[in-house]
């Protein structure tokens, strides 16, 4: 298990390095030179000067590298050209948003999908089965930002049980915060939902099958008994590597809905960062979310090992 | 002849009457989508308009029709980068396996996992700036490891195979047996897995287009159309559901297309259904 645990963090290391370069190189040495680029072309070439200065773009390409790892390593993700202040300080403010809506919908989406993906298991081939499978069907065709148009149109508009966007804060209370969050939460979580649920189906399905459901049932054990003692587990090993998948599209995803509900998070953040050209924000924030995607995708790995003692020795 | 699945024929008449729709737009659409007519504004659907006009009194109908053709391109032409590339490189990383090239491709896959087509999307705009172009190849670099995985998947299963080993004592090379033996017999894979990236395409450049990554003004794309949309919510929420409607449409009729698909050219769940 050390061992195992030892090769897949040396992996999570190097993914890291190589995506990290990938982002400078994008970043900060295909467009030429930043600070130009951030000023536009209309900027004196004091002002230009004075920003490389501020951006510390005077060094080499590998010490301008190392400088910004070492910052982030640090928590240093350098300085808003727009805002002026730590960029650190703007992700964490945004965090408080987009980190609790992902992690919402990610509950939201497991809670309705492992039912009802256990549901259209048992009546497989039948009517309950073939309204699940329809209507995931429809719920995987659904662009999610439109579905919250429509909640928005029915739940604000119409009804006026929820407000059409917009944050109070955590300050106010948690649950006028976790009110302005339902919506979007509901609108990111069903479209991942209907995946999860057919997911959740199909493996059953296929562990249901296995000669030792058979033993099981043959030592006596009632139908639901063996499902939930034997079939359950083994079903869960596709469903687990889903939801990790799942993370980075709901985090992704939660960039693009927090425009429909004008929700202050890294979203808003960063699309405001690209028609600013504050690239010291768009580098900082899109390394952040690729390392959020490597780290959930470690962490399942691992999850795997525990839950499937026979891939611990594939390493 | 084994009857086609009733899920191909539904997919296949719903996606087929939107890309009929854009194709069409080439030619005629019942209006022009770029002359602007502000004493038309906002009309309701009538025999006149028929899905109703905008506020620039353009019409929904004929900007739905434009609009799919960036839309469908986007999405075609993105699976086309997926499977030049892709499909090369897992049909390399299969016909030598096990080596270092092997596991040079498939580490980069799991590397480009790592970046959401979004994400993609914001690099390659923070530096070149929006546009159609844009999308195509974010989604495209996201739809490599896709079809790299599919056709190394499937090229390993079928290098285990006797005519393989006919063909290699027949003295061909790897690079000769992946594209004579390897390939046909993985096409149906990637014709199911294309079709899936297709549908998945349309979703990622409507996501685009509606944050502004993807098409810009003045030309339509479904996902700029509901971008418009949103801003008139409460008055004309109307405008919002055509375009969300076509997208679903055709992302429907993909994936039941990809499914029935799978059924027919999959001979194990044939087999299982009969």
């Amino acid at each position: 298990m050390l061992r195992y645990l030892i090769t897949r963090a040396l992996s999570l290391g190097a993914s890291l390095i190589v995506a990290s370069l990938v982002i400078f190189a994008m970043i900060e040495v295909i467009p030429g030179d930043p600070a130009s680029f951030m000023l536009g072309l209309n900027a004196s070439p004091d002002t230009v000067a004075a920003l490389r200065d501020d951006l510390g773009l005077n060094g080499s390409v590998t010490t301008r590298y190392v400088n910004w790892i070492g910052g982030l390593l640090v928590g240093d993700f350098g300085t808003s050209y727009t805002y002026r202040v730590p960029v650190s300080e703007l992700v964490l403010e945004r965090l408080q948003v987009s980190l609790p809506l992902a992690l919402f919908a990610l509950i939201l989406s497991t809670l309705i999908a492992i039912p009802v993906g256990l549901i259209a298991a048992a009546r497989r081939g039948q009517m309950t089965d073939y309204t699940i499978m329809g209507a995931t069907q429809m719920g995987i065709a659904v662009p999610n930002f439109w579905f919250a148009m429509l909640l928005v149109l029915v739940f604000a508009v119409q009804l006026r049980w929820f407000s059409a966007g917009g944050f109070p804060g955590w300050d106010t209370g948690i649950s006028p915060a976790v009110k302005a969050l339902t919506l979007p939460a509901i609108a990111l979580a069903l479209p991942q939902a209907s995946i999860l649920a057919r997911v959740m189906r199909s493996s059953l399905l296929d562990v249901l099958h296995q000669d030792y459901m058979r033993t099981a049932r043959a030592k006596g054990l009632s139908v639901a008994q063996a499902t939930r003692r034997h079939a359950l587990r083994n079903a869960m090993i596709p469903v687990l590597t889903i939801i990790g998948l799942q993370f980075s599209f709901l985090l992704a995803g939660a960039i693009i809905i927090e425009n429909v509900f004008f929700l202050p998070g890294l979203g808003r953040l960063i699309f405001q960062a690209i028609t600013q050209r504050d690239l010291v924000v768009v580098e900082s924030v899109v390394m952040l979310l690729v390392f959020a995607v490597i780290l959930v995708t470690f962490l399942v790995d691992v999850a795997y090992a525990v839950v499937d003692p026979r891939l611990r020795r594939r390493a | 002849m084994t009857r086609l699945p009733a899920q191909l024929w539904i997919g296949a008449v719903l996606s087929v009457v939107l890309l009929a729709a854009a194709l069409i737009s080439f030619l005629w659409t019942p209006y022009d989508v770029t002359a602007l007519n502000i004493a038309d504004k906002l009309k309701a659907p009538s025999a006149e308009y028929l899905l109703g006009t905008d506020h620039f009194g353009r019409d929904l109908l004929s900007m739905l029709m434009e609009g799919g053709r960036i839309s469908i391109a986007v999405a075609v032409l993105a699976v086309g980068i997926g499977l030049g590339l892709g499909v090369p490189l897992g049909l390399m990383a299969a016909a030598n396996r096990g080596g270092w090239l092997d596991e040079i491709i498939m580490r980069g896959n799991d590397l480009i996992f790592a970046f959401p087509s979004l994400v993609i999307a914001i690099l390659i705009t923070a530096t070149f700036g929006p546009s159609a172009t844009n999308a195509i190849i974010a989604i495209g670099i996201f739809n490599i490891p896709v079809f790299a995985r599919v056709a190394r998947g499937g090229a390993l299963t079928i290098w285990t195979r006797e005519f393989i080993m006919a063909a290699r004592v027949a003295g061909k090379g790897k690079a000769r047996i992946s594209v004579e033996h390897i390939l046909p017999n993985i096409a149906n894979l990637l014709i199911v897995q294309g079709t899936i990236q297709f549908s998945l395409g349309i979703l990622a450049e409507a996501g685009l287009s509606y944050v502004g990554l993807g098409a810009q003004p003045p030309t339509p794309s479904w996902g700029r159309m509901l971008a418009d949309a949103q801003t008139m919510i409460y008055s004309t929420p109307r405008l919002a559901i055509a375009p969300g409607l076509a997208i679903v449409v055709m992302v429907l009729g993909l994936n039941l297309m990809g499914d029935g698909l799978r059924d027919l050219l999959d001979p194990r769940i044939r087999r299982a259904r009969e």
